[in-house]
């Protein structure tokens, strides 16, 4: 019946959440990432819950930029109307400071492979698809503790918005996510404070707003205030702060 | 490494917060750190869940379906899903929990490693009955797959297993078939004990379902006095959906003298009022009838940041009935119960876990605001009376029970302690063996 959902990071805990509320939809869904098994055990699941079809797509990653097509031309095949774009990694910036190989690599994942993955898929949309990307709260306003990977969630939102104007007469939606702290083994590591969301929220967050109509959506709506609030603070200012 | 709060249910804060590991990733070996501890949606209400200064494995994460079969209801999946996911998934299908605590917020595994029981006990026993086979990781590195018929004492050790024997990470459930998701439900105002013992025996025949709550400050003849409820799924075909009520949270800790004996003087009444005309063959959603208390989140915080205690014990069916009276009646004294006080008859099926808490009699569950000293001498006098009758307490509720009193009435820890993992333990395992050195 209805295109498949082509979710690309498909082992993010905030994008396994989305792909459960697809599947309880009834819609197909094709999973792409690096590491099969678990693609399988997840399709399993999303099976059980009621999608129409899973596919498990041959295995890409993002730091290797030639398994990138063949992964997208088994997809193509079955012509996919809706798009989520979740992969991504945490680099340690100090670490990105002193090892350039471990900052390039951290920029091959968050912004070259997004851009080479939007890039294939702009020309094979069809019209009243939705391509969302999950960029972060961090790549508004960059901070000395982790501007490595601001600058590449940063960059995707201007990739974005500029693909979303090319894209706006062919009637192809580009949904920017902007989540703020979601607790996933992303973030393990972090010490959970109240602005932290869930897996699950933030997953039913994002495929609501893939079945909305606006353009930037932050995941929860709150952050949207913070960071407004953040982005005042003038620059001359900003940099004496130990954020 | 993340320092989380990880308090249990009746919130005691522990003196040193355990470090909280995900699973989410599904890592293939334990974490090295030793003193671990599964954790779940850390529902129990004392020291189960809890490791102070240790490792908790935190299972939420580990959520997913395996596989299942509408022929025959069984269900697998991961140890982490909640029993709330269970339901979103299996009633728009025509199938039900087999056994239901009263909260659907527990997980699978949590609910193992208490071996559960519900307001079905009577007819199906505990959850552990339900549960055709495990697989369990150990310290060792290896995954056993447990079942009556494969590591048969491992599976016994691992059903009330408190989380000691290793880390379930999968489990097979065998869910039961229904034809609507409505409970044809009964409530009858009880008068007092010997009415309540009246009622449950010939409710053991009828229904599939009964519980009671009484009034915990009720004295002298009017001990027992409260409302009996009992129900059967409905049998006619009705559309079969997933439709929890929407609920309220409690966002803060209340201040501490919201729950004094007035307010809960008044809530009971009120539970007596709405109890004292009888309700017969009312059609309910099945959510209020098995998960009343989960309308409101958090309401263990209504007790304020003290916490609370729950005293479940459960007297043999012998000398049930005079000694749940000398129960009441020291409660009822004592002016400390509050709201809830649950009473239920356990039937016979016997248990399969070695640690399992049921046995054919009597059980009463009760929370008490924590006031510190005077809360622990009544409870000392109810131990006496427990301790009399032959009963015991519920690990899944306590933190107070005294170690010789677990290992006087739990007659398989022996056999138990050769089975755990030597990397796991917890709080309350740790309180079972201190003071006996002491
Ligand atoms: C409102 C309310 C009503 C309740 N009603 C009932 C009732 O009617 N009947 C009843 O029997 N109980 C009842 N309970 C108690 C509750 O059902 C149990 O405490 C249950 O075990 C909690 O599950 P959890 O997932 O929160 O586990 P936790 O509380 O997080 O953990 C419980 C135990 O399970 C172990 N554990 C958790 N996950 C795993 C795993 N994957 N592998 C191995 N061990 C694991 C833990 O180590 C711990 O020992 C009630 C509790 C509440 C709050
Ligand atoms: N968690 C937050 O607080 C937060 C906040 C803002 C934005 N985000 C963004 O949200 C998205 C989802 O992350 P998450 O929080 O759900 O974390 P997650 O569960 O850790 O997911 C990260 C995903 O990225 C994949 N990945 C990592 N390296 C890869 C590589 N080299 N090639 C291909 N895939 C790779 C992982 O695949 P494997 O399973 O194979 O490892 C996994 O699917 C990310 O883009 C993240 O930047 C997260």
């Amino acid at each position: 019946m209805s295109s498949p959902v082509l979710i690309i990071g498909a082992s993010s805990a905030m994008a396994e959440h989305c792909a459960r509320a697809f599947a309880e939809e009834g819609r197909s869904l094709l999973l792409a990432g690096r590491d099969s098994t678990k693609l399988e055990s997840i399709a399993s699941d999303l099976r059980l819950r009621g999608a129409a079809r899973v596919q498990v797509l041959p295995p890409f990653d993002g730091a290797d930029a030639e398994s990138i097509p063949p992964m997208l031309e088994t997809a193509l095949k079955e012509q996919p109307r809706d798009v989520l774009i979740a992969h991504g990694i945490l680099p340690d910036n100090e670490a990105c400071e002193q090892d350039s190989e471990a900052f390039l690599r951290s920029l091959d994942i968050n912004f070259r492979s997004v851009l080479q993955i939007c890039q294939i898929l702009q020309h094979q949309l069809p019209a009243g698809g939705c391509l969302a990307v999950i960029s972060s709260v961090a790549g508004l306003r960059g901070r000395q503790s982790n501007y490595v990977y601001g600058a590449a969630k940063g960059g995707l939102l201007t990739y974005l918005q500029g693909l979303r104007n090319r894209l706006q007469p062919q009637g192809i939606r580009v949904l920017s996510l902007l989540p703020g702290f979601v607790d996933t083994p992303m973030t393990a590591d972090i010490t959970k404070g109240p602005l932290f969301i869930s897996a699950e929220k933030a997953g039913s967050l994002i495929h609501r707003a893939m079945k909305g109509t606006r353009d930037v959506v932050y995941i929860p709506f709150f952050w949207r205030y913070i960071l407004w609030v953040i982005r005042c603070i003038p620059e001359a200012l900003f940099k004496r702060l130990s954020l | 490494m993340p320092v989380p709060p990880a308090p249990s249910w009746g919130l005691q804060p522990p003196s040193q917060a355990a470090a909280l590991q995900p699973l989410s990733h599904r890592p293939q070996a334990l974490p090295e750190t030793g003193a671990l501890l599964p954790r779940g949606l850390g529902r129990s209400y004392g020291d189960v869940c809890l490791n102070d200064g240790g490792t908790l494995i935190a299972t939420q994460g580990m959520d997913r379906l395996c596989q299942f079969d509408p022929e025959s209801g069984i269900l697998e999946a991961e140890a982490g899903i909640s029993f709330d996911a269970i339901l979103r998934f299996a009633l728009p299908r025509g199938f039900f929990l087999p056994v239901s605590p009263g909260t659907r917020y527990v997980t699978l595994g949590g609910a193992i490693a208490n071996d559960v029981h519900g307001k079905n006990h009577h007819r199906a026993g505990c959850l552990g009955r339900h549960i055709l086979s495990l697989d369990l990781l150990r310290s060792d590195g290896r995954i056993y797959r447990c079942s009556r018929t494969e590591q048969a004492q491992l599976f016994r050790a691992t059903l009330a297993g408190l989380g000691l024997t290793g880390l379930i990470l999968r489990a097979r459930i065998r869910l039961r078939k229904i034809q609507s998701p409505r409970i044809i439900e009964d409530r009858v105002p009880m008068r007092n004990l010997a009415h309540f013992l009246e009622l449950s025996d010939a409710a053991d025949e009828s229904h599939e379902y009964h519980v009671a709550w009484v009034d915990g400050l009720a004295k002298g003849e009017e001990i027992g006095r409260g409302l009996f409820m009992r129900g059967n799924h409905e049998e006619e075909q009705q559309p079969l959906r997933y439709d929890p009520p929407r609920s309220l949270s409690i966002p803060m800790y209340a201040p501490g003298f919201l729950l004094n004996p007035l307010t809960v003087k008044a809530f009971n009444s009120l539970y007596a009022a709405r109890g004292k005309k009888a309700l017969i063959r009312h059609p309910s959603s099945l959510f209020p009838f098995f998960y009343p208390l989960d309308a409101v989140g958090n309401w263990n915080r209504l007790y304020g940041r003290r916490g609370f205690f729950q005293y479940q014990c459960v007297l043999p069916r012998e000398n049930d009935a005079a000694s749940m009276r000398a129960l009441l009646d020291r409660i009822g004294r004592s002016g400390e119960a509050s709201f809830l006080a649950v009473l239920k008859t356990f039937g016979s099926l016997p248990p399969e876990g070695l640690l399992s808490f049921p046995r054919a009699g009597l059980t009463l569950a009760l929370d008490f605001p924590n006031r510190g000293e005077s809360t622990r001498a009544l409870f000392r006098d109810l131990d006496h009376i427990v301790r009399d009758a032959g009963g015991r307490l519920y690990p899944a509720k306590d933190a107070c029970m005294s170690a010789e009193d677990f290992q006087r009435s739990y007659p398989a820890l022996d056999h138990f302690r050769t089975l755990i993992d030597p990397a796991f333990t917890s709080d309350f395992w740790r309180r079972m063996h201190s003071e006996k050195a002491i």
